[in-house]
């Protein structure tokens, strides 16, 4: 392992400036999402004109379950129906 | 000093639905996936920032299909490098010709230099406050002397001795960890 001198701690804790805030909060805001992306995607699964119509509209059919679309929310509906 | 949660408990209380250990799992990692695109990939901001976000749902998605908790962070540099590759790769198909991408490896001197700095930002927590945030403010954030004294509400003419006191302290929790691992 390394050995730290005070020079080289400073160098290494400049390395990680914050991440921008509002990145932060949107990923944030997955958790609160969970149960809401879960019966989304369990319906998509049953019912494939349900999924295509959610696939053409992520932003609206969050909404439609009173979800708020932030980036992340939406990001993370989009990977669920369509895992790579 | 201040207790830490470790990386493998905080994704078992993720597992469990606590809303608290997600926010603080995104605030403990938002560096470190932040860097990588930024500075390993070299990501534009748009582009860096949907790397950022989908890392991040897919953490949330797969979690529970992570094999053994203390695995995260690997996890998480290792997904954030491949959705960072997709990205370039995307980007060069659809830019001018001859925009070349980055060799396989080109990068991970500077990954390995991201995990170290992950480690001293984790020893920084355990040295816990005022320290965490003086430092913060100071090496990650660029403030002043002026500006932290400010905010910490403590005279500006002191800071410099306690930024110096705190990087003393910092040491000694990286020593402490260099002995505990060598000792094992």
């Amino acid at each position: 392992m390394t050995s730290y001198d005070e020079e080289r701690i400073a160098e290494l804790l400049r390395l990680l400036p914050p991440a921008p805030e509002g990145w932060v909060r949107a990923a944030q805001e997955l958790a609160p999402a969970r149960a809401g992306l879960d019966d989304i995607v369990r319906r998509a699964e049953e019912d494939a004109a349900y999924r295509d119509r959610v696939v053409a509209d992520l932003e609206g059919a969050l909404a439609a379950e009173g979800l708020e679309p932030a980036p992340a929310v939406v990001e993370a509906l989009r990977v669920r129906l369509d895992p790579r | 000093m201040s207790t830490t949660v470790s990386d493998a408990e905080l994704v078992a209380r993720c597992r469990r639905g606590d809303q608290t250990a997600w926010n603080e799992l995104v605030e403990r990692f938002s560096r470190y996936v932040y860097a990588i695109c930024s500075q390993a990939f070299r990501l534009q901001s748009h582009d860096a920032e949907d790397v950022f976000q989908e890392v991040f749902a897919r953490v949330y998605q797969h979690l529970e299909r992570l094999r053994s908790d203390e695995a995260i962070r690997p996890w998480i540099a290792q997904l954030t490098r491949r959705l960072c590759i997709d990205r370039l790769r995307a980007d060069s198909r659809e830019g001018p010709a001859g925009e070349e991408l980055p060799e396989e490896g080109d990068e991970d001197e500077e990954l390995a230099h991201l995990d170290e700095a992950l480690a001293v930002r984790a020893a920084l927590d355990e040295v816990g406050e005022p320290c965490r945030e003086i430092l913060d403010r100071f090496f990650c954030c660029d403030q002043s002397y002026r500006t932290i004294g400010d905010a910490l509400d403590l005279p500006a003419g002191t800071i410099a001795s306690r930024i110096s006191r705190c990087l003393g302290k910092l040491r000694e929790v990286l020593d402490g960890k260099k002995t505990g691992a060598e000792s094992v």
